[in-house]
């Protein structure tokens, strides 16, 4: 449990000598719960109450690091249930499952590494491959992780509940650090050690969220730190229910066994995105299309978009195509996705557009619009700003179709002609191509 | 072990659709959804007595603007919405989604009379429970709204949208015909709330409503949508009656306008094969909206439709 100030204050010295820079120890005590100083600012803590005083000022749930190198990924770390509590950080890290039986590794490799697409000018796109031994041959087992460490940069996961196996298979690539999974009540011992002389992180797999919280706290005890937790459940109600009861304990509890981000296997794309939404810190599929994955990862971008800050464009003239002095004139608001889907239809037109950015503290037409971030007056502003009246002949704004309200506001403000575009973008290349003439 | 329960006080309204011969109406079956009083499938937490539901959409002209991809789906039925309702009913529509797209001045601009005969048609055509929206245009649909309300009189239908603009108009409607009304808002929980009082304010019964809180695609300001129904779902939970109206959002409408379910193989090769981008996306982003709280998935393609609903079957075991 979090420790109130109180309870901090029971653990200090009691001197009040200020040399941690607060008044009195219960004013650190304070400071401390409330997060604002540190415990090392308090020079006379004695190792005891530190110990005590560390635990319990640990994050609620620990961020893992899978992998070594430019690719290796940051998994867990969340603090809140809901994005719009603060937001969600280390977005679900997707592994795409190859069989140790499979024949042409090569050939898989290549097909996961198409899987990386270009979003809004980020590239995202599938972080692991996840090795099943399904040929339960410990050597055969090792020589294609050896392979897949040697022919891709990609952080590995190697799945066997087989100790022999996953030890054979560390010995070439424990330096690069894959998640090993896993282990059960049968063989958590053997598996503890491989991880701690390996130095990887290890993935429990528990028969329910109890026994996996039972064998967290007897893993943790034999002194592996970096965990991995499965509930076991394999059906999507039941996987929801476990992951969401693990996040609750872990942040609303600070149930310290589970304090670490989990795991989840999905078949299907329907299964995938609710375990991306519901909070799959690891997601493992055999799925390995490009259709498949481009919708998941896109939905992994907008549920790990900080709500805080929506992704802007600079706001400016945007020349799409080669515009010239008769060419239309539209305008809308610095929401990256509003550009990124209007611009797209623009070019589909085959029409060249002036295509007037405004900021509306990159929120998007709609939105921008009730908070009014984009109103006549702004437009105004930055048709101004941008000189526009100097780059074409004809005195006319295309607004987009949600916000005809102001176009009245508008021509009176700016003395141009105002036209109503279409409500979504979609509707844009017939609008250009019927509409202005 | 120590339980990681939520004390909730609040609980979704319950909303039934359609009416049976029993209760003047000509439906085979009503449905039933909302009345959870936990987050989405959480059985362990609360009850969950209905599974959401999926409306698939009938147009009443032919929707030029769909890829190929779908509209190979209904290439038989998409003039003839008769055809195109029992296409829907057989392969496992919950309710029919009537789309009165030809109402639209900027189109065919049909009359309340032609829209009127349409909803006859359909009734006539497939015994599923209704729901009947516009087009895009809010003057034209107040215009025809009040026939449409009277003709599918006494059929327990879910009519929209009812706006800011012209909720008075439809409230009058719903109420007048006997149906239930879907309160459509921009992506603003605060706009939500106040739409859903002043209808009620009209006297209209506040568990009649349906929220549609906007829709957005994934990759096209679904972050936004699927926040605002969790802040709505759990404002409910909290016990504001205001915002305890069951969700609906129209993901196949979302999901087929969007470049990532258009282009083709020869624009985008590394986006896969373009036959099954458009339902897997469609499915992607269901599920997503299950999982913010929907309680109906308004859906296009008939193998994302049947996909889903093998999901919300699994997701309702306990």
């Amino acid at each position: 449990m979090a420790l109130s100030g109180l309870d901090i204050y029971k653990h200090l010295p009691k001197t009040n000598c200020k040399k941690c820079g607060c008044a009195t120890c219960l004013a650190f005590a304070m400071a401390l719960a409330a997060k604002k100083t540190s415990l090392d600012k308090c020079p006379d803590i004695t190792e005891a109450a530190k110990q005590i005083l560390d635990s319990a000022s640990l994050p609620p749930m620990a961020t893992i690091t899978i992998g070594s190198g430019t690719k290796k990924i940051d998994v867990g770390g969340e603090t809140v249930m809901f994005r719009h509590d603060k937001t969600f950080y280390h977005p679900t890290a997707i592994a795409v499952s190859i069989s140790d039986n499979e024949t042409n590794i090569q050939d898989k490799i290549e097909k996961i590494k198409k899987l990386n697409f270009d979003r809004v000018g980020m590239m995202v796109g599938v972080d692991l491959i996840a090795l099943k031994n399904d040929s339960n041959n410990v050597n055969k087992f090792a020589s294609v992780s050896k392979e897949l460490s040697d022919k891709t940069e990609l952080p590995l996961i190697l799945l066997s509940d087989n100790p022999q196996a996953i030890d054979e298979a560390l010995k070439n690539i424990s330096n690069k650090r894959p998640l090993i999974y896993s282990a059960n009540s049968k063989n958590y011992e053997q598996m503890s050690d491989i991880a701690k002389k390996h130095t990887v992180p290890l993935c429990i797999c528990g028969k329910d969220v109890e026994e996996l919280s039972d064998l967290s706290q007897k893993i943790t005890a034999r002194g592996v730190k970096d965990i991995v937790l499965d509930s076991g459940a394999r059906e999507v109600s039941k996987c929801i229910q476990d992951f969401t009861k693990i996040r609750r304990l872990a942040l609303k509890k600070n149930f310290r066994a589970l304090g670490f981000p989990t795991i989840g296997f999905a078949e299907s794309v329907e299964d995938a995105s609710a375990y991306i939404t519901k909070y799959a810190n690891i997601l493992v599929t055999s799925m390995d299309k490009p259709e498949e994955l481009l919708p998941l990862v896109t939905l992994r971008l907008n549920i790990y978009t900080d709500p805080q800050k929506p992704i802007m464009m600079e706001p400016k003239l945007y020349s799409i195509g080669t515009p010239n002095e008769n060419s239309p004139f539209m305008v809308t608001t610095n929401f990256s996705l509003t550009f990124f889907t209007v611009s797209p239809e623009v070019e589909n037109s085959k029409i060249p557009v002036w295509l007037l950015v405004c900021d509306a503290e990159g929120m998007s037409v709609l939105t921008a619009w009730a908070a009014d971030k984009f109103n006549a007056e702004i437009i105004d502003s930055w048709m101004k700003k941008t000189d526009i009246a100097s780059k074409v002949k004809h005195k006319k704004i295309i607004i987009p179709g949600y916000v005809s309200v102001m176009s009245g506001k508008l021509e009176e403000l700016t003395g141009w002609e105002v036209l109503v575009g279409p409500k979504e973008a979609a509707g844009i290349p017939k609008y250009l191509k019927t509409v202005w003439k | 072990m120590e339980q990681a329960l939520e004390k909730w006080q609040g609980k979704i309204y319950e909303l039934t659709i359609g009416a049976t011969k029993d209760e003047g109406g000509t439906r085979s079956k009503k449905v039933k959804f909302g009345g959870i009083n936990t987050l989405p499938f959480l059985h362990f937490e609360g009850i969950v007595p209905n599974p959401p539901l999926i409306a698939v959409e009938v147009w009443d002209t032919e929707p030029t603007e769909w890829p190929d991809v779908l509209k190979n789906e209904y290439k038989d039925v998409l003039n003839n919405p008769m055809q195109w309702a029992k296409k829907c009913e057989d392969f496992g529509a919950d309710l029919i989604c009537l789309r009165l797209a030809s109402t639209d001045p900027d189109t065919i601009n049909a009359s309340a009379a032609d829209a009127s005969k349409t909803i006859k048609d359909v009734l006539s055509a497939s015994s599923l429970p209704l729901m009947i929206i516009g087009c895009g245009n809010n003057e034209k649909n107040s215009s025809i709204i009040m026939d449409v309300a009277q003709t599918a009189k006494g059929e327990n239908c879910l009519i929209g949208m009812a706006v800011k603009e012209n909720y008075k108009t439809f409230t009058a409607a719903a109420q007048a015909g006997g149906h239930s009304l879907i309160a459509e808002t921009p992506i603003d929980i605060n706009l939500e709330k106040q739409l859903n009082i002043l209808i009620s304010d009209l006297g209209f019964g506040s568990d009649r409503i349906v929220i549609h809180p906007t829709t957005g695609g994934i990759g096209y300001g679904f972050e936004y949508c699927y926040t605002i129904i969790e802040r709505t779902r759990l404002a409910a939970l909290a016990s504001d009656k205001m915002m305890s109206q069951p969700i609906v959002t129209f993901v196949g409408q979302e999901t087929w306008k969007i470049k990532e379910c258009k282009a083709d193989e020869t624009e985008k090769p590394e986006w896969g094969s373009i036959k099954d981008r458009g339902f897997l996306w469609e499915k992607a982003t269901a599920s997503a909206y299950l999982q913010a709280g929907s309680d109906i998935l308004v859906m296009n393609h008939p193998k994302a439709v049947k996909d889903i609903k093998i999901h919300i079957q699994e997701l309702m075991k306990k």
